[in-house]
């Protein structure tokens, strides 16, 4: 199978996130390894889907928070929560997130599997974009509902979430354990 | 009661979202700030996306969160919250975009056929990402100015899979689309932030992120 340079942009969504047939995904690698364009293309859109799924991009205004649960308060069924009982309780949460960060920055240094009872799996496509969270133990799709801690999603490289010592998902990507 | 909130908001992560519905149904109501808080950044970063104002965007992604609080016992279960959350905020902020719509300029992408494909622009090398990329505010300011010239489609389809992290079929139910209209919607987003980054982010940055008016970017 040859595919050319248009056929390639028309499935090069499908190829990062690991939605193609076998036979079209070699031929496109096959492609990319002799096209300039192309792989300037692949590696752009790779960066693109990297950078806007991570959550640093997400910014709210300061005060933000604040005013958010300022409202609910005054439309809190019942109304009894203080504003100050719950400021104790977000300073808490600041506390424990910066914690979390601490705790997950010290992980990404290892390389083996995050989870003793993980499998490797096999023939992961390098360039697949998967989702990972800071605590977890496992790669997955977009929209799997095996991801946990979805407020701390990240989008990277298949390669990369292996190399950081996370698993194949067993539902999601379940094509890529052996057994 | 600081001390049972002050208990629920150190193991936050680990309870379980589902227990906290229930009790929240049952009528332990302040538990809603615990089930809310890990998702504020994504609630008003939707809105944004949609409405590309930071005013509008605040005061949708509010109502979102007080229509969450009054419709939790119409959650079901077989969902993820945070797509059910996410769904809601959508709603409200295309509901305020439909609103205003008379108001506003159609930006000219949208009167691009879906169904011719796209060609990249450019093939600016942009093999890796720095590192500090985005603590640069500068630099997200410039992906967000990127994403707010996509036509309204394009970006409400891309701001769900890519930022959101919704499946394809959530993203098509959200939006009312079918999932191949996600899909060729999603390739055509991509490229065109490709288009529109590539050359600054892989080199020097451009002049190409700032359109003269009238001046068709695609």
């Amino acid at each position: 199978m040859v595919v050319n340079c248009e056929h390639v942009w028309r499935e090069i969504s499908n190829y990062l996130e690991g939605d193609i047939e076998p036979d079209l995904q070699a031929a496109m690698e096959e492609h990319f390894r002799g096209c300039k364009h192309c792989t300037a293309v692949l590696d752009g859109t790779r960066n693109v889907i990297q950078l806007y799924g991570d959550e640093r991009m997400f910014e709210v205004p300061l005060g933000f928070s604040h005013r958010l649960h300022r409202r609910l308060e005054e439309n809190m069924p019942g109304n009894r929560r203080s504003l100050l009982g719950w400021m104790v309780a977000a300073a808490a949460a600041v506390l424990v997130a910066g914690s979390f960060e601490v705790a997950r920055s010290s992980v990404f240094s290892r390389s083996e599997l995050r989870s003793e009872h993980a499998q490797p799996g096999t023939g992961v496509p390098p360039d697949m974009m998967v989702v990972v969270s800071g605590d977890g133990k496992t790669f997955h799709a977009a929209g799997c509902p095996f991801i946990h801690d979805k407020a701390h999603l990240q989008t990277i490289q298949a390669r990369e979430a292996l190399r950081q010592g996370y698993a194949p998902c067993v539902r999601c990507m379940k094509k890529y354990l052996t057994a | 009661m600081p001390e049972e909130v002050m208990s629920l908001g150190s193991p936050a992560r680990q309870f379980n979202e589902e227990l906290l519905i229930r009790r929240i149904r049952d009528g332990e109501h302040d538990l809603f700030y615990e089930l809310i808080r890990p998702y504020e950044r994504r609630v008003y970063s939707a809105a944004l996306a949609i409405l590309r104002n930071e005013a509008d965007a605040e005061d949708a992604a509010q109502e979102a969160v007080l229509k969450a609080l009054k419709h939790i016992r119409q959650f079901r279960a077989e969902a993820r919250f945070s797509t059910w959350l996410i769904q809601i905020v959508v709603n409200e902020a295309r509901m305020r975009k439909r609103k205003e719509h008379a108001h506003m300029i159609e930006p000219i992408v949208d009167h691009q056929d879906e169904e011719e494909n796209y060609t990249p622009r450019d093939f600016a090398d942009w093999r890796e990402i720095p590192s500090e990329t985005l603590e640069r505010k500068e630099v997200r300011q410039r992906l967000a100015e990127a994403l707010a010239s996509l036509g309204e489609k394009y970006r409400e389809v891309f701001v769900l899979r890519d930022m959101q992290h919704l499946s394809i079929e959530e993203t098509a139910k959200t939006l009312g689309i079918t999932t191949a209209s996600v899909k060729t919607r999603l390739l055509r987003a991509r490229l065109m932030l490709r288009d529109l980054l590539a050359p600054g982010l892989g080199g020097n940055w451009s002049s190409k992120l700032f359109f003269a008016k009238g001046t068709k970017p695609w």
